[in-house]
């Protein structure tokens, strides 16, 4: 059965190539041009347009596209001299920690908020709920973020300076999975993993406010219908511990809506992603893609876009598996 | 009725009158904002550079010594028409690709949905900067960037309407009576598909506005020196970290407010219209 799911996440895949490779195709400046230099003549540039293949229709250039992707070949990146693949997967650890740190802590906020907020509707924390998923959508993550700095870092000192992921004077913990908690954890570092958790709680807090909302929300009304089902009640008239009741039965039923919210809560996470790590100086790829964006190279842009849809639609991917395994009464759908 | 009910919804929800008198200020600032602006936007006091808020300069002055509040209130043209102008482009794309795939169903329906995942398949906002990128770094290409990651929402909920009502009775009452589809689809369908889009619409414009502030914070879009609140927000994020606070706050703080504002009145309306969808 999730074999069937993850045949059935292709034609997105395939919808994400085409779209890249159109996005490509579009993108200004002639590669031909590039390659035969100032001096070329126009003969030269027609070789170079006919060797590069982009003399052949467009359904042809898109199987060459294809087959380059197949062998890893993304391009290279003219302000580094390097290939897009290396650069891109020197640098995805860093955005991968800090989404997946971004997703935990707001999974811990959300979720406890959503349960209490539902169990005692009308209550203050109902309300405080209600303004806080209003609040959420609206902030500009990257003047959450300015804000956060300005409030935790010049005015009460507590955070680091938000520049990067590491002070310039730590080294960063030997390699292993590339994230730098994980890692200092297994060089048995301490002083490391406490500056770049210092470093880290920052933007991943920006993050987070952004995507509490709609899990907040979900949560809290999905928590709200199971609570009124006949099964809840039949429980509370056995006489279960009410946290039997709420945990055992109305959470693991409420949970189901609350993982399907998540696909959504990923493409806000993503976004948000290339924001905020503007805004930290974050050495991720969504700070690379804006460099290169400056620099109008265009191989790094492309290169980008097409990891973040491939990233998105494996982690939809992983969320209809993870469905699966919440709820196996879930038929395959496609 | 309608208007008790009116009556009702606001009543019951303060908010929402909240929202509209913020519209009302936005409007006004919309038509008005060169016109209330005490400074020329554009001109630079380097005198009164980094100038904290003041009698002079209520909001303060940037880098350049532009006054804060002028920049603001001139901004608010341009971080509207741009959101107005996505949304308007999608809700009349996605309606019509929408309902004609709902109404007639088969491959048409296949397709349309099939457009509708593959936009989605993206994290919008990067296939937004990729369309930017690609398309070439000016104002009208956001709006057209916006206008394509927002169609599969106006695209679904056009379709979804579109497809209970095929075969509804005033439909096949209207087909027999001699109508061509294309007069149903905008004479009968169409009327009963808008109340649940302009909760769309609604809830959409904030987004927009939030999208398209986005893209020029990263330097996309719009270019310096012309004032947008996104663009304001960049150039005071510098300044933030040295204590000039005012530089990146105001413009944040009014970004902020107009998509509270989109937020409310979609909440607001959606009470309205469903009131079954309440929560």
């Amino acid at each position: 059965m999730i074999g069937l799911r993850t045949l059935s996440a292709l034609p997105n895949l395939i919808g994400v190539l085409i779209i890249t490779f159109l996005i490509t195709r579009a993108l200004p400046g002639d590669p031909a041009a590039f390659f035969a230099g100032a001096a070329g003549s126009q003969e030269a540039v027609e070789q170079i347009r006919a060797k590069l293949g982009l003399d052949k229709s467009l359904v042809e250039q898109f199987a060459y596209y294809v087959r380059d992707l197949a062998r890893g070949d993304l391009g290279t990146a003219l302000s580094t001299g390097r290939p897009v693949l290396d650069e891109i997967l020197g640098r995805l650890p860093a955005s991968l920690e800090l989404t997946l740190s971004a997703l935990m802590l707001a999974t811990a906020i959300a979720i406890p908020l959503g349960v209490l907020a539902a169990t005692r509707p009308g209550s203050w924390i109902d309300h405080m709920c209600r303004a806080l998923t209003t609040a959420g959508v609206s902030l500009p993550t990257f003047f959450t973020g300015l804000l956060l700095a300005y409030i935790f870092y010049y005015r009460l000192g507590w955070a680091p300076a938000p520049i990067g992921r590491l002070d310039p004077y730590a080294t960063p913990p030997a390699t292993v999975t590339g994230f730098y908690l994980i890692d200092a954890a297994l060089a048995g570092d301490l002083d490391v993993f406490i500056a770049s958790a210092r470093q880290l709680i920052l933007p991943a807090l920006t993050m987070a406010l952004f995507v509490l909302a709609p899990l907040a929300r979900m949560t809290r009304a999905a928590m709200l219908g199971v609570l009124s089902a006949d099964f809840v009640r039949t429980a509370r008239a056995y006489g279960l511990s009410r946290f039997t009741v709420l945990y055992r039965y109305a959470f693991r039923n409420a949970l189901l809506p609350v993982v399907t919210t998540l696909g959504m809560v990923f493409s806000f996470l993503l976004g948000s992603n290339v924001l905020v790590e503007k805004v930290f100086a974050w050495p991720g790829i969504g700070s690379f893609a804006i460099e290169s964006l400056m620099a109008s190279d265009y191989a790094p842009i492309q290169g980008f876009v097409l990891t973040m849809g491939a990233l998105y639609v494996l982690l939809n991917l992983a969320i209809d598996i993870l469905y699966r395994i919440v709820d196996p009464r879930v038929e395959v759908s496609g | 009725m309608k208007l008790d009910h009116l009556r009702y919804v606001l009543a019951e929800n303060v908010l929402t009158l909240v929202a509209g008198g913020l519209l009302l200020l936005f409007v006004l600032a919309v038509v008005f904002g060169p016109a209330l602006a005490p400074y020329d936007p554009l001109a630079s006091d380097m005198a009164h550079a980094l100038a904290p808020p003041s009698p002079e300069h209520w909001l303060g002055t940037d880098a350049l010594g532009r006054d804060i509040l002028s920049r603001i209130l001139v901004a608010a043209r341009l971080d509207f028409g741009i959101a107005l102008g996505a949304v308007a482009l999608s809700f009349v794309v996605g309606v019509a690709i929408g309902a004609s795939a709902g109404y007639y169903g088969g491959w048409t329906d296949r397709l349309a949905i099939r457009l509708a995942d593959t936009i989605m398949a993206f994290p919008l906002f990067v296939l937004a900067m990729g369309i930017v990128a690609a398309l070439g770094n000016t104002v009208a290409n956001i709006v057209y960037a916006t206008a394509i990651i927002n169609l599969p929402f106006y695209l679904r909920v056009a379709r979804a309407e579109a497809n209970i009502r095929r075969h509804a009775g005033f439909v096949e009452a209207a087909r027999l009576a001699g109508n061509s589809d294309a007069r149903i689809l905008a004479m009968h369908i169409f009327p009963n598909i808008l109340p649940p889009m302009m909760v769309q619409i609604s809830l959409n414009l904030g987004w927009a506005i939030l999208n398209a502030a986005g893209l020029s914070f990263i330097g996309l879009g719009v270019r310096p020196p012309t004032p947008e609140w996104g663009i304001m927000v960049a150039e005071g994020a510098n300044h933030v970290i040295s204590g000039e606070w005012w530089v990146a706050l105001f413009p944040g703080l009014v970004l902020m407010l107009a998509v509270f504002c989109f937020n409310l009145l979609g909440d607001g309306l959606r009470d309205l219209v469903d009131p079954r969808t309440r929560t």
